[in-house]
């Protein structure tokens, strides 16, 4: 089944999504990032939507979940690159995606998420802090 | 109408064709309203000459439908030329005089071909009659909507002039609002804010309100949508220019404007800007 | 008013509201809208593609295009047999504040389009037509 690819860098994830995804496909990022966030104990996610050029109720919403349930995994969410139609529409649709972060671009979103993932705070289970690549630590 | 009537007319105007274009030409020269300031004789011949021929061409196919298919490329000349006459200065009624000053010279010209049979001189008369009549009134009707086009694009062009976005110091821009704030406006200052924002890279704008005269629930909306909209772009907003009665009308309505930060002066926002984005204003030297 | 062009699709999978997507984008985009209502057209056609998939149980929309003097305009007509709404005022209050977006989308397809047109009968499907004009 097609998916979107996740890759790491460091403590942060990067989403780039370059397609009109169906809803399937929205759905099943959801999932694998909510996965991997969990399994790399990553800090901050980066989902770079700057390729899309339509962001309906749907979509939206992802975007909503997928910040809500990072932040639950103490991971922090940044939104970047919306196009000005995109954001013009999704504000006449009634969705103002207030508990999402967004940035204009990718050094922006960076900054933001190094302030995040650098606060001192380790993560739960006592591994070092972020910036190291810790997945060469773990066990399995 | 029988069928062989249009195509009598079609007919005539082929084997007249020059006699009529001269009559016609000569005819709409002398005319005051033909504009001569305007427009120079060779290109009214043109578009005469033009005319006859899609008239020629129109009455051959059969019908006097002038709304329908047959006649699109008449009506097409038609529209064009009156678009042009539009923006050149024409009346209306000049305009219209384009198609109607054809009725005399080609009468003239039905009598002196036709006059020996007068019932036919007659149906083609009344016939003529109905097809230029209807032909002259598409050109008012077209004249009518390409005016209101160019009003409606000029009052876009002022409305795009009148929401002017500046760039108060790197990274915040200002948005001095002037007038009231209804839907068609909010678009446009979304559409400049926004784009500026991805130009500049700008972290903050300010939202100056004080040229704004009221604020109800609707012009709430229309702010809280813009900061939404800023927002979604990685840009956070202030607004400034909060005069004591709209404080009071803010609350008398119990407007939300809990989300976003609000400021008397622009001055006091630029300063809140300022801090937001780690600059400070520092005394250099004593003032001259 | 003259119909240059119409189209008719299916709307039977998640993968038939992206063709719609793209079928409405291209027409907008060959009516000559401003960038800004090509995609809050296209937005609108994605709620009410999904609308029909997800609560009209499937359905078909028609595509036209649409001139009318100097203006061009696009409509779309989404047709379902499924359950119909049974308050659509309820359907179409969605206020600018909520943004969780849990109604149908019909309130945002409205704001977004330019005409809004909506029929629906519980237990004799739904017709939603929607159009913008440059």
């Amino acid at each position: 089944m097609e998916r979107i690819p996740i890759l790491k860098m460091g403590p942060v994830l990067l989403v780039s999504i370059q397609v009109d995804m169906h809803d399937q496909l929205a759905l099943t990022l959801q999932d694998d990032l909510t996965d991997r966030i969990v399994t790399t104990r990553a800090r901050g996610v980066l989902i770079d939507i700057s390729s899309l050029e339509v962001v309906d109720s749907f979509i939206g919403r992802m975007l909503g979940n997928i910040a809500a349930m990072s932040r639950v995994l103490d991971a922090e969410t940044v939104v970047v690159g919306m196009r000005p139609a995109v954001a013009i529409t999704l504000v006449e649709l009634g969705m103002s995606l207030s508990g999402v972060r967004t940035a204009l671009n990718v050094e922006r979103a960076m900054e933001m998420l190094k302030a995040a993932t650098t606060d001192g705070h380790p993560p739960v289970d006592g591994h070092p802090s972020a910036g190291e690549d810790t997945d060469a630590r773990r066990p399995d | 109408m029988s069928p062989d009537q249009p195509s009598r007319i079609a007919q005539f105007l082929e084997q007249h064709d020059k006699e009529l274009l001269l009559a016609w030409v000569e005819h709409q020269r002398q005319s005051v309203a033909s504009r001569r300031d305007l427009i120079d004789e060779g290109e009214l011949r043109e578009q005469s000459q033009q005319f006859l021929r899609l008239l020629r061409e129109a009455a051959a196919l059969g019908g006097n439908d002038v709304a329908g298919p047959r006649w699109e490329a008449v009506r097409e000349l038609l529209r064009t030329l009156s678009e042009s006459r539009a923006r050149l200065g024409f009346s209306p009624s000049e305009t219209a005089l384009f198609v109607f000053s054809l009725k005399a010279p080609l009468f003239g010209l039905l009598r002196q071909y036709l006059g020996t049979d007068a019932r036919v001189l007659a149906e083609e008369t009344v016939n003529v009659t109905g097809l230029l009549d209807n032909l002259g009134l598409y050109t008012t009707e077209v004249y009518q909507k390409s005016r209101e086009a160019i009003i409606a694009s000029q009052s876009q062009e002022m409305l795009e002039l009148s929401t002017p976005v500046v760039q108060l110091w790197d990274g915040i821009l200002g948005l001095p609002l002037i007038g009231t704030l209804d839907s068609a406006r909010t678009q446009v200052v979304m559409e400049n804010l926004l784009q500026r924002i991805v130009d500049t890279g700008a972290r903050i704008a300010v939202i100056d309100i004080t040229g704004v005269p009221t604020v109800d629930t609707l012009v709430a909306q229309h702010l809280l949508k813009t900061v939404a909209a800023a927002r979604l772009m990685g840009a956070d907003c202030i607004i400034s220019g909060i005069r004591p009665q709209i404080a009071q009308t803010v609350v008398h309505l119990g407007l939300d404007l809990t989300t976003v930060v609000t400021k008397a002066t622009l001055a006091d926002a630029f300063a809140v800007a300022l801090q937001r984005v780690g600059l400070s204003v520092v005394r250099s030297a004593a003032p001259r | 008013m003259p119909v240059a062009r119409t189209e008719k699709l299916p709307i039977q999978s998640s993968e038939d509201v992206v063709r719609v997507r793209q079928a409405v984008r291209l027409l907008a985009v060959a009516s000559g809208f401003t960038l800004v209502d090509q995609t809050k057209f296209v937005t609108a056609a994605s709620e009410l593609a999904r609308n029909t998939l997800i609560h009209g149980g499937g359905g078909t929309v028609e595509l036209e295009s649409l001139t009318e003097g100097r203006r061009r305009g696009v409509r779309l007509t989404f047709v379902d047999q499924g359950p119909g709404i049974a308050d659509v005022q309820q359907a179409l209050r969605d206020g600018f504040t909520t943004g969780n977006g849990l109604g149908l989308g019909l309130g945002g397809a409205k704001r977004l389009s330019n005409e809004f047109d909506l029929h629906s009968q519980p237990g004799a499907g739904t017709t939603v037509r929607i159009t913008r004009w440059t």
